[in-house]
């Protein structure tokens, strides 16, 4: 594959050893290019990338809170519309919190009114920068810091929140899932969503070694086992047409998953049965298995 | 150093920040073995591995994800001194 040899993120941020978001958004400007503005809700990937006077990023970025990313994005489009710009992307980054829970609403409307912005959730599924608090989009059975497992709770008790969905339900041109362990893969994406009239999202799957518990070299690894578990489906759903974009050739059991990181721990096999159960109902679903 | 906004007018500048000095293992590639597979620097979160697969020890904290997903086993991670 012809790799953008230009870096977008320059080294010398501050985000962890091993960190998974850093991968990921490093790939998604290599696919998109200089032309590209982005825009991030508050977040680990603000916060590491840019301690003023500082900043790593090499293209035109603004921070906005958690709420109003997307809305500051269809801000940015319009005026960039209005001189004449139509061909910059227009990238919008943010957390499984600032994305499932606080920037929810304003994203909802951008993508109703149908923006032509791209944006990408990078998903470590905790609210990691601020001390791995529990959101919509951690997963059955881990612990965090407000969902501890212990004597008198067990953990998070729901299962995530299946945001690609909510998005595809919102009948925007194109919906995809994508794992920082599948570089070719997410980068095709992140390329399609920007070559798509209107809006696109692409949800990404970005293991933490700080919240979840993990070696740091692990951290591509977690990815891959998520995929070929069938925990963490790629697939797209462009203009209405689902396509499932890798196809693991074995599925593994989850518990090869579940059993590297920390805050499984202290689930028990009954425990585990329930994910794996809920792991196969979806990889049929999503017509991964018969 | 207080601006308007906080804008921020040096792209790029946490080049200044040397975050080598995170590191307490450092990666070594032997070159003999490296079949240019690219994954090293498909993967590097720091962007810190050139095409010519050499790690900027500058920057690199010494993570251990290039050792782990060489196919040919060509990076050690080695202490540091």
């Amino acid at each position: 594959m012809d790799i953008d040899e230009k870096e977008y993120l320059a080294p010398g941020h501050r985000a962890c050893a091993g960190c998974g978001a850093t991968i990921g958004v490093r790939l998604a400007l290599k696919a998109l290019g200089e032309n590209t503005v982005a825009v991030s809700a508050t977040g680990c990937l603000e916060v590491v990338t840019t301690p003023y006077p500082e900043t790593a990023w090499e293209i035109p970025w603004i921070h906005v809170a958690f709420e109003n990313a997307s809305a500051v994005a269809s801000g940015v489009e319009e005026a960039l519309k209005a001189q004449g710009k139509e061909d910059t992307n227009i990238l919008v980054i943010g957390g499984d919190g600032g994305t499932t829970d606080i920037g929810m609403q304003s994203l909802s409307g951008a993508m109703e009114r149908g923006q032509n912005i791209i944006y990408l959730c990078y998903d470590n599924e905790a609210y990691m920068n601020t001390g791995i608090q529990r959101s919509s989009s951690t997963p059955y059975g881990a612990s965090t810091t407000t969902s501890p497992a212990g004597k008198n709770s067990f953990g998070e008790t729901r299962h995530k929140k299946n945001m690609a969905m909510i998005m595809a339900s919102h009948g925007i041109p194109y919906v995809a899932t994508a794992s920082i362990s599948h570089p070719t893969d997410l980068m095709n994406k992140v390329k399609k969503a920007a070559e798509t009239k209107g809006p696109a999202y692409i949800h990404l799957l970005q293991p933490c070694a700080t919240g979840w518990g993990f070696k740091t070299s692990d951290t591509v690894k977690l990815g891959r086992l998520a995929v070929q578990s069938h925990l963490w489906v790629l697939y797209e759903i462009d203009h209405g047409e689902f396509k499932v974009t890798v196809k693991p050739a074995k599925k593994i059991p989850v518990t090869d998953y579940l059993n590297m990181q920390k805050r499984f721990k202290h689930l028990d096999d009954q425990h585990k049965a329930n994910i794996q159960a809920y792991v196969d109902s979806q990889s049929k679903e999503l017509g991964l298995t018969d | 150093m207080v601006s308007i906004g906080a804008a921020i007018k040096n792209p790029g500048s946490t080049k200044n920040n040397k975050t080598g000095s995170w590191r307490t293992f450092k990666p070594v590639s032997d070159k003999e073995k490296c079949i240019k597979c690219n994954f090293c620097y498909m993967y590097c979160p720091e962007g810190c591995i050139n095409k010519e697969y050499d790690p900027d020890y500058d920057y690199c904290k010494g993570c251990g994800i290039c050792a782990e997903e060489c196919p040919v086993n060509a990076i050690k991670m080695v202490r540091e001194e």
